[in-house]
């Protein structure tokens, strides 16, 4: 094996940006912005006129305002929209409160449910969003209101990071743990702990007894899955199911998850890290229409 | 709304739920908390059209909820519960008995 490999960050996913061909910022009457500072990631989204125009989705750094800053930059980066163009901007996720550029800041809770209506369609009734460090799930009518949620936040079992330590862990890509986890004879049970702090222990403790990496992360993806279904189950789930946040990305977890729900999640052509940041630009508009979004 | 704030871990669901629509933010739930568990805000943070006041759990609180409580919920004899007793409007209830 060479140094090189040795060096590779398993872990890491492709920060990206995106900009809608078919939207001139110049034409728009709002211009808004969302920016969903998370544990783990950083996303920003802009919309004209409520519609998407742009976004990025990166790596939270060290800080808040700075991942705040660089998503925005990313986000407007080639649009040659200036910033001063921006009639309203909403901070939110973990690092709400420290977004500088924001007027407002509002709830992952609430922008994550008017994201995914937004993004999956109005028939969501349902929001799981796994987070880096948290997972919510949410219960919302047909307007994108929450009438119901929760939020675990206590432990990364179950969550994007703890996945992001067992795929270095095991020196697999992350975005190739959904995957390679269906490489298998044969469904292994789930391992008993998910517990990042064990989880070493646990897999080596597997793979000593000659169980193949894929082996590892069929039994680990299944008891992620099964981590947060007995977590949702507490506010019940109703078709219009869907998931958002970077696991929304992990086949491994997310077809054992539905398979053990029965519902099926729905699909979409966006990218369901921005669902926070895209929620909290369209609670910009709708704040801007009311004539409650005057910029301070 | 319901609110469900708290956690769950190894050991068990520890949460607090409170029906926002019922909830008018009076605030005696905060009054009767020994473990100073709940917060009055003038606005639902979850709900940025309400303009009504509410009441909350503290992050930090919630994800100790387990803990904070623990005095009311001795393991025999339990009295009703000071925050779920105190609310005119019968908007809490826990998912927890001890
Ligand atoms: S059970 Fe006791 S400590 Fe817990 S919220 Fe109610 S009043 Fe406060
Ligand atoms: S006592 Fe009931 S109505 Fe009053 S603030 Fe507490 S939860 Fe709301």
């Amino acid at each position: 094996m060479g140094e090189e490999e040795k060096k590779q960050e398993y872990w890491r996913w492709t920060e990206s940006n995106w900009k809608n061909p078919d939207i001139k910022w110049e034409d728009a009457k709002i211009v808004t912005v969302g920016i969903d500072v998370g544990s783990v990631s950083s996303q920003a989204v802009v919309m004209t006129d409520g519609q998407v125009y742009a976004y990025s989705n990166m790596r939270t750094g060290s800080d808040s305002p700075e991942s705040a800053r660089n998503a925005l930059n990313l986000g407007l980066e080639g649009t040659s929209m200036p910033e001063s163009r921006i009639d309203y901007c909403i901070g939110t996720g973990y690092g709400r409160v420290n977004v500088p550029m924001a007027d407002r800041s509002i709830t992952e809770i609430a922008c994550h449910a008017r994201g995914a209506h937004f993004i999956y369609g109005p028939e969501v009734r349902t929001v799981l969003d796994i987070g880096g460090q948290d997972c919510k799930a949410i219960r919302c009518d047909e307007k994108g209101k929450v009438t119901n949620f929760l939020m675990n936040d206590k432990c990364a079992a179950g969550t994007g990071r703890g996945m992001e330590v067992f795929a270095d862990l095991l020196s697999v890509p992350i975005v190739d743990v959904g995957e390679r986890s269906f490489e298998v004879k044969e469904e292994p049970e789930p391992v008993s702990s998910i517990c990042v702090v064990y989880a070493k222990t646990e897999a080596t403790g597997l793979l000593r007894k000659g169980w193949a990496v894929n082996e590892v992360l069929a039994a680990y993806c299944s008891a992620m899955g099964h981590r947060i279904f007995t977590l949702i189950e507490r506010i019940g789930i109703e078709k219009g199911f869907a998931i958002t946040g970077g696991l929304a990305k992990n086949r491994g977890v997310i077809e054992r998850l539905t398979k053990e729900i029965g519902v099926e999640p729905m699909h979409t052509e966006w990218d369901t890290q921005i669902a926070g940041a895209a929620g909290a630009a369209l609670f910009g508009y709708a704040l801007v229409q009311k004539g409650k979004g005057r910029r301070k | 709304m319901i609110a469900n704030y708290g956690y769950k871990d190894g050991s068990g669901d520890y949460f607090i739920a409170v029906d926002t629509d019922k909830c008018d933010g009076c605030g005696r739930c905060v009054e009767a908390c020994p473990g100073t568990v709940f917060e009055v805000v003038d606005e639902d943070p979850n709900d940025p059209f309400r303009e009504d006041p509410v009441v909350i759990v503290a992050r930090d609180k919630g994800r100790k909820l387990k803990y904070e409580c623990g005095p009311c919920k001795p393991p025999t004899n339990r009295p009703a519960l000071p925050c779920v007793e105190a609310c005119p409007q019968d908007a809490i209830s826990h998912s927890w008995d001890r």
